[in-house]
This record gives C-alpha cells, structure tokens and sequence, in this order.
C-alpha cells in the first residue's frame, strides 16, 4: 500500500496542488454482531415504554404501569387496614383480571417496535450494520417480551413486598408468587409472539393496534360464548369440564388456564377460577403455548428473510 | 345551491381504500364469525333466546362492533392522515365538511353492511321473528356502529393515536369499567344501542340499562357533534410530524 511520501507533492509550480492525504480505513475497535444486537435490544426495550421519544409518546405506556401497579398498592392497602391473613386477589388471578391492560400495551407498542421500521424505510439501514436477519428479530422480540415483564411482574413485586411488610405466612407468600412469576413469562412469551406476528405483517400501526387487540379479545369472546354453548348442550358446568376446550383458541385464556390447572389454584378455591380440561388438556393447553410461539417466532424468521 | 353530502370520487376512492387490496378480507371476519356463531348455536339444543342475547348482543354490539366501528372509523381518514395522502384530498376545491360526511357515509354504510346485515340474518337464522327479537338488535346494531363510526372518525382527525384511545374507551371504559360501575353505563354506546333495540323487541326480552328518552338524544348528539366537530378539526388540520 503507498503511503502519502511515495507520491510527489507538487507537479508544477505556480499550479494548483492537490494533496494526497491517503485513505485511512477504521483502525479503532469493533464493537461486533452481538454489541450491535445488543443496542437494538436497548433501544427497543427504551422505545416501547417511550423513553428517548417525544412526551407524547410517554404517555400511554406509563399511564398502563400506573394502571397495573396501583391497584396492587390498594389491594396491599386493603389487607392492612382489614387485617386479612391473606391477599384478596391471588398472585396469578392479579394478572388475569387486569390482563386487558397488558393486551393494550401489546397492541399498542409491538406496532411502534416492528411497523415504525417498516413503515419509513429503516431496515436497509440496520442490515447495513454487522448484524443479520436474525439478530434482528430476536433483539426486537426480546425487547417486548421484557417490556411485557416489566408490565407484568412489577405489581407482582409490589404486591409481594406489601404481603411481607403486612406480615402474611412468608412461604405462603412466596409460594404463590411463584405462580404469579410462571404466569407473568407465559403471558409475556405467548402475547409477544402473537402481537409481534400481526405487527409485523403491516406497515401501518393504527391498523396493527386494531388487528392485535382485535385477535385478542374476539378470540376470547368467542371462546366464552362457545363454552356456554357446549355447557348447555352437555349439561356439565363446573371448571374443568369438556366445554373448556372452547379456550383453545383465545390466546390469554390459554396461559390463564394452564397456570392455574399446573399450580393446583383450582383445587383450593373451586369457584370462578378458570381450569384447564382435565390433565390431558393442561398438556395440550401447555403444548399450544410452546406451538404458538415456536411457530409464530419461525414466521417472523420467515418475514424478515426477504425484505 | 345546497350540495350533496357525498362527493362521488371521494366516497369511491375511500370505498377502495377501506375494502380494496386484503383489507376488506379482515374486515368479514365480523360478518363470518357472527354467521358462523348463529349457525353452531342454532344447530344446539339451548335456550334460543339466551344464545341470541349473547351471541348477536354480547359478542356482537358488545365486542365486534365497536371494533369494526373503530377500523372503519379511522380506516376512513386516519389512514390518509397518516402517510400524508390527504393533502391531494384537501387541494381540491372541495369544502371539508362534504370530505367529512362522505367518509363518514362511506363508514356507516361498511359498519351495517358488515355488522347489521349479519346480525339480521343470524337473528333471523336462531331465533326467527319472535319477539322482533332480530329486527331489534338489528335495529340497535345499526344506531350504535353510526355513532361509533362518527365518534372514532373524529378521533382519527383530532388525534394520531386515534386506534388506542377508541380501543381505550370501547374497552376499559364500556366494557371493564361498564361491568363494575353502574354510572358508567349511561355514557356507553353500546348502551344505547341495546336502550333502542329494547324499545323494539317485545317487552320482557332485551335489558338495557338506558332509558330510551336518553338513549335516542344522546345517540344523535354523539353523531352529530362529532360529525361538527371533525369538520372543523380537518378545515384547520396541520400535518405533523411523526414521532
């Protein structure tokens, strides 16, 4: 390679002079693929609670951690001041019945994590950089489900910490915790494979907001109305029976149901809480789970090979 | 010379914007699955008029038509806001107000195509004539997807985040909030929809928690505000940026 000396400076005198500074490539280090990777990850996790974005963009996401952390703080609240020997709501059941706002912050943000990049034209730009396709899907893909962790486990947490300040049966407690922790990662894992899948096949977010909350919600509407219909027709009621089969096809239900069949919780408080059909359906309903994500995670591989 | 509401290039560009492409696939899964519901329920032994209630009420007016009110709805206009295709639109020597109710027409015809259509038919299929049982809901079908057409077609002019705050409100306030709070009921279209629709049907065979002499003002109120309003918003609409 020559260096600038090798050359001559000057031609002619009294003319122009170009000076040859040479090329100088990058000679400092090189952060890497798995940097890279990591980076998105960062970015990712920030972007979906709206951190490093404008305050409007803040807003919904931390209106939905108030909404899911508040009322843990009332219920902690509540037991103090009633003196009860335990939570009035169970770990797990916590999570189900404000399942609706760790759906919208799905829907509401897998679109800001996947369609944005669609939408104006990014993706060159990333793949310009040392990382490959599957470096990306799995950086983005890792950033939501731990964007839904932190939705779903901090009131856990908050819950947990005032049932030891309040005094409650420590094993108990933890126990059951326990539960609440298995169902926070199946809701995370399951529900980020599902809203991720749907983001990713538009470019538009209104209408990827729509089509996940959509999925989610009819899903579960129309499983309910399928279970009442198999009820009446068989005449069984109770939990657990055949006509919870309907709740196969409702993605929430199906994380909802399945922790509680495997953590026992059906047992000790027979009423309102969802089962699973039998033994044989706790492992289908488990093997569905693994399914949905395995199989929405290769069609993600699937979308972004080509693009 | 009074105009026309509906300007016809408008309305059919805005037809294929909301239907052409795979769009309009999405958008008959209303009509299948309330067809598809109504067929299983009625080939069950149970009680016809509860599954009616719960199939073409519940899921139906409770569930699917406020979600298809809010695709549609911000399907109509949101969409061209978004990617910035509506200045063509607003170029034109057109008066916002007819852009305004030509969408919205476009919208409330795709929303009962969609949603009252089946809805009478799977009335008709499950429970037959009875009580007006089928007419009602249909009926109510019909008021609340207009109103919820208008309503979210505002949301699409005012706001960028049109889709989370409809599902916001149809959600958490209609139906979580609904369920528990028993004043929160007399703000629900839903509400009255079903307030209409048991003004029609029989005595005795649909509840609702509104009472018509409410239900109807607040219903045409709701539409036609918003409709005002949403003239307004695009008459001095500025694009901004994404964030």
């Amino acid at each position: 390679m020559p260096t600038p000396s090798d050359r001559p400076a000057a031609t002619a005198p009294g003319t122009g002079v170009i000076h040859d500074i040479g090329y100088r490539s990058y000679q400092g280090p090189r952060l890497g693929r798995s940097y890279a990777t990591r980076s998105l990850f960062v970015q990712g996790l920030r972007g979906a609670f709206g951190l490093g974005r404008s305050g409007r963009s803040k807003v919904l996401p931390m209106l939905i951690l108030a909404a899911m952390v508040l009322p843990a703080g009332m219920l902690v609240a509540l037991t103090v001041f009633q003196q009860r020997a335990d939570l009035p709501v169970d770990y797990p059941q916590y999570l189900s019945s404000f399942g609706l706002f760790v759906e919208i912050f799905l829907a509401a943000q897998a679109p800001v994590l996947l369609s944005r990049d669609l939408r104006n034209g990014t993706m060159p730009l990333y793949f310009s950089r040392p990382i490959t396709r599957a470096d990306y899907v799995r950086a983005k893909a890792a950033a939501m489900v731990a964007a839904l962790l932190i939705v779903t486990v901090l009131p856990l947490l908050a819950l947990y910490a005032g049932a030891l300040l309040a005094g409650l049966d420590f094993v108990h407690s933890t126990e059951h915790l326990g539960y609440g922790l298995l169902a926070a990662v199946l809701y995370s894992v399951v529900l980020s494979a599902v809203g991720l899948l749907i983001a990713a096949g538009t470019p538009r977010r209104g209408f990827g907001v729509a089509a996940i909350m959509g999925f989610l919600v009819v899903s579960s509407g129309v499983a309910t109305v399928l279970e009442g219909l198999s009820d009446r027709s068989g005449g069984g009621s109770a939990s657990g029976s055949a006509a919870d089969w309907a709740y196969l096809i409702s993605p929430d239900d199906l994380v909802d149901r399945f922790v509680n069949h495997v953590c026992g919780l059906v047992r000790t408080v027979p009423t309102s809480i969802g089962d699973t059909p039998g033994t044989l359906g706790a492992l289908v309903f488990g093997l569905e789970m693994l399914l949905i994500v395995a199989g929405a995670y290769a069609l993600l591989l699937r979308r972004y090979r080509k693009i | 010379m009074l105009q026309s509401p509906v300007q016809g290039t408008v309305a059919r560009l805005t037809v294929r914007g909301l239907l052409g492409s795979r769009r309009g696939i999405l958008l008959a899964v209303v009509p299948v699955l309330l067809l598809m519901m109504s067929a299983v329920a009625a080939a069950t032994s149970g009680d016809k008029h509860d599954l009616t209630v719960t199939i073409l009420g519940r899921l139906g007016l409770g569930t699917l038509v406020p979600l298809l009110g809010l695709v549609v709805g911000t399907g109509v206009i949101a969409t061209e806001i978004d990617d910035g295709s509506i200045v063509y639109l607003l170029a034109k020597p057109l008066p916002r107000w007819r852009i305004v109710t030509t969408k919205l027409i476009v919208a409330v015809l795709t929303t009962w195509l969609f949603s009252a259509v089946p809805t009478l038919l799977g009335g008709l299929l499950l429970y037959g004539t009875r009580d007006g049982l089928a007419f009602a809901l249909t009926l109510g079908t019909m008021v609340a997807g207009a109103a919820y057409s208008a309503l979210f077609l505002l949301l699409g002019v005012a706001s960028r985040n049109a889709v989370v705050i409809g599902l916001g409100y149809a959600l958490i306030w209609e139906s979580l909030i609904g369920n528990f709070v028993k004043g929160a009921r007399t703000l629900s279209i839903q509400q009255w929809g079903l307030s209409v629709a048991k003004a029609v049907a029989s005595s005795g065979s649909l509840t609702a928690d509104v009472a018509l002499g409410a239900a109807v003002p607040l219903l045409l109120v709701v539409t036609a505000a918003a409709t005002v309003l949403a003239s307004v918003k695009l008459a001095g609409l500025t694009l901004a940026s994404e964030d």
